[in-house]
């Protein structure tokens, strides 16, 4: 049945990410090796037409948006990876006619099994999230795993048992845990932070968790140096030298 | 929304199906039309012959169209195979009606009890029609208190328009089949103006500040998409060309679905029958065209929240 697990006990786990949007770098690097590790995987093909062509598409469970927030001197550049953000309330489950949309009760992972998939896509127009794709090749929606066939892979080094975004993100942007224990990695970073939920508004309880990018300082270093430098061409010129100074003031006739 | 058109063929066929079943079953039972069975059979036929083209038309855009059989386990939560089982258990009323109607010849006693459970069956597929529509928090043109009315509506008039073409041609001069054609016109008028009016006017149910979490650093606009070339994502939820054309499109859907069906109705509904015939069937051309084009912008019109992460402002 796609009827949603019943509420989430203290003991059960409830993966997902926490994505630090103050040092994510915007490098694609987590959506490439997310289409690498996946086309091979548990959801394996990932559909990759005209890949070197003038209309490339496909299916990638991860993508990476740049965003600009704030006006002027303030405003910042945010890159924001987006991917399926494990629901409590996923309504890409309760919406399937067929039950090959399930989240499972034991870790809170949102799949799809491929074999009871009829296509009706209705899963896709119900996530806000936009995190579900249509696989055009075998006729069946594919989304995100968590990397399901990485984190309990007993071939893999300990280390290893996280999401390819993970384990391959170079400014250590992406963290994986348990977002229903209060004491994990993750829910510290969550409360340390104030990490957000996207779309509270929608009501879907999404696991997945983003941090904030933290404010600007205003002082920079034990040397209380501004934050931002004056302007270069508003300097005064170099006092020490005659010459300069003299050329200076020629320049500025 | 991508307006598929497999789905909005489906939803106007069956639509006119059910709302003509419906009232072949009303008026069978309750004695409002003779119980005539070639008029039994030519209505309930072409209503079974729209039902069933409908719903096999909504199979063709599935990936797996022989999986649909699936559809029918999930009636708990999903309003998608709510509608597949009702669709598929209105046939056992239907069959048992277009019986009694036909063979028999009698709509009496429990055929009357039958023809009811019938007509009562056929507004419940088209209710869970439009539930699956209204359910949806993601599209806020759709999660509306009018999307079910409308469908309801909907249905009802062009299954009025072809019921009261069909008793024209039988020489079947109801008043009663009339009215119920001006009642369905004048109520889908109402409840399509009031729908348009809300859905010009209700604010989305996020914003691109929501979405990112980025609101406390002021106003969010995308920089950079994920991508240089359209996702299934922006294809399947970022269709914009209706709104471009929307009050062209609304003007045509109002020309064609009330205001032509209703002077055709009024003109020509008690004439004799070389011009009620004629003046009828057109009517209920117009409103099935008008519906087509009411379904497509359905479709065409409603904005995917999803479209906050690529660019939209407004959801």
């Amino acid at each position: 049945m796609t009827l949603l697990p019943p509420r989430v006990q203290p003991g059960n786990a409830q993966l997902g990410l926490v994505i630090d949007l103050d040092t994510c770098v915007g490098c694609h690097a987590c959506a490439v090796n997310c289409k690498e590790w996946n086309t091979g995987g548990h959801s394996a093909p990932l559909p990759d037409h005209d890949p070197y062509g003038a209309d490339p598409n496909g299916v990638w469970f991860n993508r990476i948006h740049t965003f600009e927030a704030g006006e002027g001197t303030a405003s910042r550049t945010v890159h924001f990876p987006r991917s399926c953000l494990h629901c409590e309330d996923a309504a890409c489950v309760s919406v399937c006619p067929t039950g090959a949309s399930y989240k499972r009760e034991e870790d809170g992972i949102v799949l799809v099994n491929e074999d009871a998939c009829i296509g009706c896509k209705l899963c896709s127009w119900a996530c806000p999230y936009g995190a579900r794709e249509y696989d055009t090749d075998a006729g069946v929606m594919k989304k995100c795993t968590l990397c399901i066939d990485r984190i309990y892979n007993e071939n893999l080094a300990e280390e290893d048992r996280v999401p390819a975004c993970v384990s391959t993100c170079p400014a250590s942007a992406r963290h994986f845990g348990d977002l229903n224990d209060p004491d994990s990695e993750v829910s510290q970073l969550v409360s340390e932070r104030g990490g957000k939920e996207l779309m509270p508004e929608l009501g879907y309880k999404p696991v997945n968790r983003y941090l904030p990018p933290r404010a600007a300082k205003k002082e920079q270093g034990p040397s209380g140096v501004g934050a931002s430098l004056p302007p270069l061409a508003d300097l005064a010129p170099d006092g020490d030298s005659r010459f300069l100074r003299w050329v200076d003031r020629v320049l500025s006739r | 929304m991508h307006p598929a058109y497999s789905v909005i063929f489906f939803t106007t066929a069956s639509g006119a199906g059910y709302g003509l079943i419906f009232l072949m079953a009303l008026f069978g039972a309750l004695d409002g039309v003779p119980a005539d069975p070639w008029f039994g059979a030519v209505g309930l036929g072409l209503g079974a012959l729209l039902i069933t083209s409908g719903l096999l038309s909504s199979t063709a855009h599935l990936g797996h169209p022989e999986r649909a059989w699936r559809a029918y386990s999930q009636w708990k939560s999903s309003w998608l195979s709510r509608e597949g089982v009702l669709a598929t258990a209105t046939y056992v009323p239907l069959v048992l009606t277009a019986w009694g109607w036909v063979i028999a010849k009698s709509l009496d006693g429990k055929f009357a009890f039958i023809a009811a459970v019938l007509a009562m069956m056929c507004l419940l597929t088209v209710h869970s029609t439009g539930m699956i529509y209204a359910t949806l928090r993601t599209i806020s043109a759709w999660h509306n208190k009018l999307t079910v009315p409308g469908y309801l509506c909907f249905a009802l008039l062009s299954g009025a328009a072809w019921f009261h073409a069909l008793a024209q041609v039988f020489g079947y001069q109801t008043p009663e089949v009339a009215l119920v054609v001006i009642i369905a016109l004048f109520l889908s008028f109402y409840i399509k103006r009031k729908y348009w009016r809300s859905i010009d006017t209700q604010p989305g149910p996020a914003t691109p500040e929501s979405a990112t979490g980025l609101g406390d650093l002021g106003k969010v606009r995308l920089l950079d998409p994920p991508t240089m070339t359209e996702n299934f994502v922006q294809r399947e939820m970022g269709f914009s060309i209706a709104r471009k054309h929307t009050h062209k499109l609304r003007r045509i859907c109002f020309f064609t679905y009330f205001l032509i069906p209703i002077v055709l109705t009024g003109l020509t509904s008690s004439a004799q029958p070389w011009l009620a015939i004629p003046g009828t069937l057109i009517a209920a051309i117009s409103v099935s065209v008008g519906v087509v084009v009411e379904r497509w912008l359905f479709f065409a019109e409603a904005k995917h929240v999803s479209m906050l992460y690529y660019g939209a402002e407004t959801s």
